[in-house]
This record gives structure tokens, C-alpha cells and sequence, in this order.
């Protein structure tokens, strides 16, 4: 790694000033950025650590109804905490990595860095969830710009993640064994005005909607809805663990288990 | 350079860090505690898990100021003062657990995690939970007997292989 200074703020207020220094960057639960440190992907002079920062912490459900969780939250408390409030979004939660990663992983962390094979972009996409920061709110429609591209701007903070919490919902995701990202993975969520259809793992831009298939699950929520459906491969990833084609015949079938998931 | 303190195997510790120290190296070079194994240093393997709070994490993939005002347990606080091993470690030992030993401290670490929060797993459940830990010696099954014979079940039934 190259060399770089750590400060832990304990508030939101004094990491966003403490990232307004010359080649800061925010760390939240590391689990991609300490990696990518080591391989000197990412050379900055300071890093922000998120983790102290009592504020950004924690699951609670809002007079609204809706779910709001931290943006320091780590995928175990998600897991743990949203079960009763959100299922499928703490099951999806519980699946991420491996046990000591959920342990470190944030939810912020994870949508500020907008894998294209994470889960959470899928969660926060098929909700229609809202990405709260420091100084703005973002629906999530807007928010994922393609693959490791957001619509954050230099120096700005997850603060928390607001889901509305649907009538059902289900995550299907086709491990690659390895590393435990999705090969492809798919979230549905139905909603009072329609369902919503989120895919991750696939495309060469990152997280999606598939159209298509919300339309037909939104007259008919059943997994033989989208028995019919298909998607091109051609902007699908292709790499040694599958061709594009193979993912785009895996977001048909993680459609259909998503939705039998959901029950 | 900035100083952290921190409670290690319940002993109060403080020193200087630098940045990019990670919890491994503070560990291993700083403290000397080298039973916190560094197996591929990239996350996968599970080697360096330690409890930091009460929490399994990958030591290598955290760093030490982090970890600041923290309660961090390593493989060297799991046995009583006079060596005599815990429950798991003993298990570990009964049914053959090890062969090399690198992954041991990192399995041990799991497998307290995992009864903490599960004190009666099945054995998928304990395969699931080592997910994040990886063995390249024994092929897992003895260690999984291990766990499960730690939590106070029979495994008489369980073949050894």
C-alpha cells in the first residue's frame, strides 16, 4: 500500500470537511477499498474512516413506513435488524461475502461503490429506494450511472438509505462460488402501483430495470409472467465464468425464482 | 503516526500506528501475537479472523487505527493462562480437526463466532458459516465434526474420513 494518514470523525459534519482535503477518500467498512488499496488501485493522502460515526448507524422504520438504515450500517445488523420490517432486503443482506465480511460491510459503502455484480445496487433499484446524503436526497432511478458510477459527487456521504417496504418481495442470486458476488442476480419488489424488477451481475452498466418483465408481473404476479421474455446478451458480461447469452438466459430464470421467493 | 489503544485478549494496549497499518500486521509485528495467520492477505481465506467487539472480521482486511478503543480477541486469548484449550480448540484436537495447522486459529475463531451466535448449528449451518474460511488440508469434514462435537452433539454417527 502506499502510505496514507487515517482520521476517524465522529460526526457527518467533520468528515465532510475532513474530505474536503486534497486526495481524501472515505472508508467505510473497507471490505473493497482496503483490497484495492493493496494492490495500489487508489493512492490517497487521507483516509476518512465512516465507522465512528454514530449518526449513520442502525435500522428504524419511520412514521412513514418506510425503512431507513445508516449508511455505516454493516450487512449483519441489516440482516438482523430489517428481518421483521423487510425480509427479502435482510436475506439479501445476510447473503452478501461471508460472515466476517457482513460483519465490516456497509450498506453505504456498498451502493457508493456500485459494483456491477454487488447485490445491494440490485435491493436499492428493484425498491425504489431513496440514497440519502449529506446534502441531498437521490431517488435510486437516478442514482446508478453504470458500472462503479454514481451520481455522488466529489466528497459527499451516504448518510442513509431509505427503502419503502413493498407488499412482497424476493432476491434470487446465482453464486459464482468463488467470490460470492452474483453471476447474476435479480430483486422483485411489488408495490400498491406496480412491481419492480432489478438486475445485477449482467450488464455491462451495472444495476437495471427490466422493464419488460415489471410490466408483465404488474398484471400478473406469478413466475410464469415472464416465461416468454427474453433479454439480448450482447451488453451482458461475458467472462470465464459465463458468456453473455448464459446471463441473459440467468435473468429469466432468476426472475422466476425471485418471484416464487417472494411468495 | 497516531496512537491507538485498544483491549487485546483483555489487555489494555496502546502504541503508534501508522495509516496503513492493518490489524494483521499490528498484530503479528507490534504485538507479536503470531497465532493471527496471514493466509492470502486479499480477504478469502479467513486465516487472520479475529473478534473485534464481539464480531468476526478478516484482521487483514481492517486496520489498526480502526480498531481504536476496540476489544479485540486473537487465537492467543482462546486457551486458559496455563494452556489447557477451550472447548473448540479441544475439539479441534479430539476429532482431528488440523493437519498443517495455518487455517486452525482462523477456523477456531469461526467456530466461536458461530456457537456464540448459534449454540446448536446443523451441519449445513456450520458449512454455510465457514464459507469465508478456507482449508486446503483436511477437506473440511473433520473440522465440521469438530463444531458440531464443540456444541455438545453427538458425532458419534459422523464417519471419520
Amino acid at each position: 500500500m502506499y502510505s496514507f494518514d487515517m482520521v476517524r470523525p465522529t460526526s457527518v459534519a467533520d468528515a465532510v470537511s475532513a474530505l474536503g482535503q486534497e486526495e481524501a477518500q472515505a472508508l467505510s467498512g473497507g471490505q473493497t477499498l482496503i483490497p484495492t488499496l493493496k494492490q495500489r488501485l487508489a493512492s490517497p493522502s487521507v483516509l476518512v474512516s465512516l465507522t465512528g460515526i454514530a449518526e449513520m448507524q442502525g435500522v428504524c422504520r419511520e412514521d412513514s413506513g418506510d425503512l431507513a438504515i445508516g449508511g455505516g450500517t454493516t450487512h449483519a445488523t441489516v440482516a438482523a435488524e430489517a428481518a421483521s420490517i423487510y425480509p427479502a432486503l435482510a436475506k439479501l443482506a445476510g447473503g452478501i461475502g461471508d460472515p466476517a465480511v457482513r460483519n465490516r460491510g456497509t450498506i453505504g459503502g456498498s451502493l457508493a461503490n456500485n459494483d456491477p455484480s454487488a447485490c445491494y445496487p440490485a435491493a436499492a433499484l428493484g425498491s425504489g429506494a431513496t440514497i440519502v446524503t449529506n446534502t441531498r436526497e437521490i431517488a435510486a432511478d437516478d442514482y446508478f450511472q453504470g458500472m462503479f458510477t454514481t451520481a455522488l459527487e466529489e466528497g459527499e456521504i451516504i448518510t442513509s438509505v431509505r427503502f419503502p417496504v413493498p407488499e412482497a418481495a424476493g432476491y434470487a442470486k446465482f453464486e459464482q462460488p468463488a467470490s460470492r458476488f452474483a453471476l447474476t442476480a435479480v430483486y422483485v419488489a411489488k408495490y400498491a402501483d406496480g412491481v419492480r424488477v432489478a438486475v445485477t451481475g449482467a450488464s455491462e452498466n451495472g444495476v437495471f430495470r427490466w422493464t419488460e418483465a415489471e410490466a408483465a408481473l404488474s398484471s400478473n404476479f406469478s413466475p410464469d409472467a415472464v416465461a416468454g421474455l427474453s433479454l439480448s446478451g450482447d451488453d451482458m458480461i461475458s467472462d470465464l465464468h459465463g458468456t453473455g447469452a448464459y446471463r441473459a438466459h440467468l435473468v429469466g430464470v432468476m426472475t422466476k425464482r425471485a418471484v416464487a421467493a417472494a411468495g | 503516526m497516531a496512537e491507538v489503544t485498544m483491549k487485546v485478549n483483555g489487555k489494555a494496549v496502546t502504541k503508534s500506528v501508522k495509516g496503513n497499518t492493518l490489524m494483521t500486521d499490528f498484530l503479528r509485528d507490534e504485538l507479536r501475537l503470531t497465532g493471527t495467520h496471514v493466509g492470502c492477505d486479499t480477504s478469502q481465506c479467513g486465516a487472520c479472523n479475529i473478534h473485534v467487539n464481539g464480531s468476526l472480521v478478516k484482521a487483514c482486511t481492517m486496520f489498526a487505527a480502526e480498531a481504536d478503543g476496540a476489544e479485540v480477541s486473537t487465537i492467543e486469548g482462546q486457551s486458559a493462562a496455563d494452556g489447557t484449550l477451550n472447548v473448540i480448540q479441544q475439539a479441534f484436537q479430539d476429532h482431528h480437526g488440523l493437519q498443517c495447522g495455518f487455517c486452525t486459529p482462523g477456523m477456531v475463531m469461526a467456530a466461536a463466532s458461530l456457537l456464540k451466535e448459534n449454540p446448536k448449528p446443523s451441519e449445513a449451518e456450520v458449512r454455510d458459516y465457514l464459507e469465508g474460511n478456507i482449508c486446503r488440508c483436511t477437506g473440511y469434514h473433520n473440522i465440521v465434526k469438530a463444531i458440531l462435537a464443540a456444541s455438545g452433539q453427538d458425532v458419534s454417527a459422523i464417519a471419520a474420513e
